[in-house]
């Protein structure tokens, strides 16, 4: 068994127009800057792949990211639980023109439907937009005495995650915050791509420091050094 | 008409109540401030809701590290003790109930507890975040704000006109003029400025102030 792709284009073959991509990250932690840039450039070159729904946190931060997927014209819907960052044009001047679709979900329910999309769980309740506009036409049920709104699964063709470490069976651990949604999103889509600080060998990560074990994970390809999102915003990249 | 609690004195009175040992959250913005007045001696753990538990201040300017980040996206520290955990962890904290305190800031609080606090309406870009998860989980739910908004209109009303963001969830204010709590659908009036009369604030209270038992005085330091 050997999960490693020899380069980030190899990694990604096969992501197809319309198709619904996961992308981890919570704002820059987490990002995988590498991975989504060259979805950016195959888009520029060849037109796809484009017309995407992106689930993510958030909607681009800039010019870089996700930004870059929005401004580049490849992404049709967005699904996350807050379109805004510090300098949140691409996404913003796109939905005001009508250009892009929203589905907000707020942040936990977020979370847990991608969960329920990896763990096979089609719908689950919780207290979360009870009452509120995120929660118009959603059936609600009572339990103990308290409301509930019912939730769907979230799933994915592709995911594109970033790790710290990872080995050739696809077990990988993360930097600090940037773990956010990636472990979700591996379950939850079809297809998981990450990008890897380092491939050390199997064994290497002790089992009990595996926080993302490896049957949730397709391919892997090695970016040392990789870059960081908000680092990259705040060397004023354009 | 009476002076006004500064954000910065809303923040320290916050901070008195907050009873060591508890897991706090901590809104984006004007919450975060509670922090710096937590009364010494006291262990506070505080969570973010992109996965951490136990973060400290924010390091010094060039020591950032932009994977440790709060859910404001600032770079914060971590405490012995902490740790990290995904999103579906951390948000099972927040709707599990296991949180004991989340601060939060209000456009409008309704006497029933009612909160709206992430929309002003139709014409912008919507965003939620955590808020609505928020304010389901917590044991106390509690709004620190100006007890008027710029325009002098109440922000402490009978019934939310904006976005709700939950319903009945809030149990306690701490506002610029006074301190209340959300018992049983009415505002309970705890403390108020000293130099304000009980229908000076009513006036600016856009629902009923109910006094059950003895009303203190809201007394802060100089900050």
């Amino acid at each position: 068994m050997d999960k490693i792709y020899p380069s980030i284009e190899d990694a990604l073959s096969g992501i197809k127009d319309g198709m619904v991509v996961m992308i981890g990250g919570f704002g820059g932690a987490g990002a995988p800057i590498e991975l989504i840039h060259a979805l950016v450039e195959s888009y520029k070159k060849t037109g796809s792949p484009g017309r995407l729904t992106v689930v993510n946190n958030n909607a681009g931060n800039g010019a870089v990211g996700i930004a870059a997927m929005i401004y580049a014209g490849m992404v049709a819907k967005m699904v996350c639980s807050f379109p805004r960052s510090s300098d949140p044009r691409a996404f913003t001047e796109k939905y005001l023109a009508g250009q892009i679709e929203l589905e907000l979900v707020p942040q936990g329910t977020l979370a847990e439907r991608i969960r329920a999309g990896g763990a096979g769980i089609p719908a689950f309740y919780t207290p979360t937009s009870f009452g509120t506009q995120l929660a118009e036409g959603k059936p609600v049920e009572e339990f103990e005495g308290r409301k509930y709104v019912q939730e769907r699964w979230l799933k994915a063709d592709v995911a594109i995650i970033k790790a710290e470490l990872a080995d050739r069976k696809g077990n990988l651990t993360y930097n600090k915050a940037a773990r956010n949604f990636a472990p979700l999103m591996a379950m939850a889509a079809r297809t998981t791509i990450v990008q890897a600080s380092r491939i050390v060998e199997p064994g290497e990560i002790d089992p009990e420091h595996v926080v993302t074990p490896g049957i949730f994970i397709d391919r892997i390809v090695e970016v040392p050094n990789p870059q960081q999102e908000e680092a990259l915003l705040r060397e004023g990249a354009k | 008409m009476t002076a006004k609690l500064t954000n910065a004195q809303i923040a320290w009175r916050a901070a008195q109540d907050i009873p060591d040992g508890a897991y706090v959250n901590l809104g984006i913005g004007f919450p975060e401030m509670v922090a710096k007045f937590k009364p010494d001696g006291r262990e506070v753990i505080y969570h973010t809701e992109n996965g951490i538990l136990d973060f400290g201040e924010a390091p010094p300017a060039g020591e950032e590290d932009w994977d440790l980040i709060n859910a404001g996206k600032k770079a914060v520290t971590l405490n012995p003790g902490a740790s990290f955990f995904h999103h579906a962890d951390s948000f099972s904290m927040v709707r599990g109930g296991h949180l004991d305190v989340a601060i939060l800031g209000a456009y409008e609080v309704a006497e029933n507890g009612d909160l709206a606090n992430w929309s002003t309406g139709p014409g912008s870009v919507p965003a939620v975040g955590g808020a609505m998860d928020l304010v389901h989980g917590a044991k106390n739910v509690v709004v620190i704000t100006d007890h008027v908004t710029k325009k002098g209109e109440p922000k402490l009303v009978k019934a939310c006109s904006l976005p709700l963001t939950g319903v009945g969830c809030v149990t306690k204010v701490y506002s610029s003029l006074a301190v209340i709590d959300i018992v049983d659908r009415h505002f309970v009036l705890r403390e108020k400025l000293p130099g304000m009369s009980l229908e000076e604030l009513q006036a600016v209270t856009g629902g009923k102030l109910v006094v059950d038992g003895n009303v203190g005085d809201l007394i802060v330091p100089e900050l």
